[in-house]
């Protein structure tokens, strides 16, 4: 048995529900999408390049829309610079505490979306649906050696947005959250697979043409999937040592962790079936309707939510 | 004698339970001198407890704790209610102070806990960290509030409002040494007595480094729900292991990556050529 193995929480409820949801569920989503969109314009194909400019198109709105959610959150909103500036008098000056995730969050945010602003200016160029000079500079800068290595920075503040959010709940002393390492890890392998989804869906939309790109994102999302089950079993193993596995898997939020299984099916499916083998559509075009090409990864986008929803609710019952 | 109190010098309350009487004069003053507004929650059918917890506008809490044995007990042994003048530990390893974002939480130069409403923008962290349910929004304000120790008061050379008012000195207020000797001679005199389950609670440095506001139970800390010292665990420490899984899960999620674009581009070779596919 290990020391915290009785656990006791007495910690209040922080009230953090719909804003917080949607904030780690967009945050998740467009940290994978800009990794996975700058994967494929320096590792993929030629022919993957239209879905990373989808990709990159996709994660500006998103991240976005991402402080907005957590501004409204506050209790206090118009106070929202205050994570930023520290205005306690005689100390004014930038904030920062290493040890508060939500702190290190909010930074991180600030940085990852003028990467976003930038890779989406540089989208826009490259597609031709922007001619200022100063963007077609820009966008030249990165077309050389120092556009591979803006995404590789950038993907890197982006993978720790999606995953700094499970540390978030893990850093403190509520049920659940503060019982297990793994929601770190667990929400960013989680936020990869949407990412993937998210591709797939809007490709489907966008871009009929580029169907060699879904090959790769089917194979990744099966092994997301997979690495996101395997968190999900650290998760189970940690919260059973702590005693606290019954509340976050009791009713009713054994519900939503069944909607989050069952958005692994399709990842699942593909491992079983066709293992690392890319199907039929994932390499040239096939007659499919938007319809059916968009059932997998809306139902992965759904369980992506849901799990947040299950970790999120489940500790503040 | 009334306490001189000066800043640089640490200051606390010791709240002795086994002479607490329940009456509540400690809540009353608290929201009188910090003018906090009623709660108006009715009556909550809790024993004696009309006030029912801790919140942004209740930072005095006289617990009721009902414990009453199905069977009558050996003469001198019996037990009905534990009372305790609950309010926030001033910690030594303050959890809210660690995960504060906005710098709002500050030690002041009594070496107490106290959050800046000014600078506090409402996110709520701290009531997520705080082991002791103590920090709540005041909706009043939307601010993040609690038991200051009575700051302004102090700044003013006088105790704090709660201490003053306590007609049985249950809650005595004074520096920290002078309590914590003070605490010690007490459960001593407990112990002597026979009263072997007087225990004392965060008057050394073995929950949270020490709380400036300790107690002297009647029970376990547990009973009156507060942590016992194995699991006086600070936020912090899933700073370090939460970051690490994420950092694993990124590059497993970049191997991942690698492998799909291997397989992708290999069977990409062996597919057919785009319209062959078609002619099948």
């Amino acid at each position: 048995m290990t020391p915290f193995a009785e656990a006791q929480h007495f910690a209040g409820a922080p009230d953090w529900t719909w804003y917080i949801l949607f904030y780690f569920f967009l945050a998740g989503l467009a940290g994978g999408t800009y990794f996975l969109a700058t994967v494929l314009r320096y590792w993929g194909t030629p022919a993957d390049e239209p879905v990373a400019r989808l990709g990159f198109y996709a994660v500006l709105p998103a991240t976005l829309i991402c402080p907005i959610l957590l501004t409204l959150d506050l209790s206090h909103p118009l106070r929202f610079w205050h994570m930023l500036v520290n205005t306690t008098p005689d100390e004014f000056g930038l904030n920062f505490n290493s040890g508060a995730p939500m702190s290190v969050g909010v930074w991180a945010l600030l940085v990852a979306s003028v990467f976003a602003l930038v890779s989406f200016l540089d989208a826009l160029v490259r597609d031709g649906k922007l001619r200022h000079p100063l963007a077609r500079r820009l966008a030249a800068f990165l077309e050389g050696p120092a556009g591979k290595v803006w995404h590789v920075v950038g993907s890197a503040i982006f993978l720790f947005v999606a995953g700094y959010t499970g540390v978030l709940l893990a850093v403190s002393n509520q049920p659940i959250w503060s019982d297990s390492w793994a929601l770190g890890g667990l929400f960013l392998a989680s936020g990869l697979s949407g990412s993937a989804a998210v591709l797939m869906l809007l490709m489907t939309r966008y871009r009929r043409g580029a169907e060699a790109s879904r090959g790769f994102l089917e194979i990744a999302e099966r092994l997301f999937t997979m690495l996101e089950l395997v968190l999900v079993a650290v998760l189970v193993l940690t919260l059973i040592d702590d005693g606290t596995v019954d509340e976050a898997f009791g009713w009713p939020w054994l519900l939503l962790w069944l909607v989050a299984l069952a958005g692994t099916l399709p990842g699942l499916r593909g491992l079983v079936g066709d293992r690392l083998r890319v199907t039929a559509g994932g390499t040239v075009a096939v007659e499919r309707t938007a319809a059916a090409w968009a059932v997998a990864p809306a139902l992965i986008l759904i369980g992506v939510f849901a799990l947040r929803a299950a970790v999120i609710f489940s500790a503040q019952a | 004698m009334a306490t001189e109190i000066k800043p640089g010098e640490a200051y606390g309350f010791f709240t002795d339970t086994s002479v607490c009487i329940g009456c509540k004069a400690c809540e009353v003053a608290c929201k009188e001198w910090n003018q906090l507004p009623a709660d108006d929650k009715g009556f909550l059918g809790e024993s004696l407890d009309n006030t029912g917890e801790l919140s942004g506008s209740t930072w005095r809490h006289v617990k009721f704790i009902d414990n009453v044995p199905d069977e009558t007990m050996g003469e001198g042994n019996g037990k009905a209610f534990l009372l305790m003048s609950d309010v926030c530990k001033h910690c030594q390893h303050a959890s809210c102070m660690d995960v504060c974002p906005t710098g709002a939480i500050i030690r002041t130069e009594f070496d107490t806990v106290f959050i800046q409403e000014d600078v506090c923008n409402g996110c709520r962290y701290c009531i997520a960290a705080c082991p002791y349910d103590v920090i709540d929004i005041d909706d009043s304000r939307n601010v993040a509030r609690k038991c200051t120790l009575c700051y302004d008061r102090l700044q003013g050379g006088m105790e704090p409002a709660c201490a003053k008012a306590c007609p049985t000195d249950s809650i005595q207020f004074g520096p920290l040494d002078e309590l914590r000797d003070r605490a010690k001679r007490r459960h001593d005199q407990l112990q002597a007595q026979g009263i072997k389950e007087a225990n004392l609670y965060g008057h050394d440095d073995e929950v949270y480094g020490g709380l400036n506001a300790f107690f002297l139970l009647m029970d376990k800390p547990e009973a009156y729900k507060l942590p016992n010292a194995a699991n006086a665990v600070l936020p912090g420490r899933n700073n370090l292991p939460g970051y690490l899984g994420v950092f694993v899960s990124a590059l497993l999620g970049l191997l991942g990556t690698v492998i799909a674009l291997r397989e992708r581009n290999r069977h990409a070779g062996e597919a057919p050529e785009p319209g062959e596919e078609g002619r099948r």
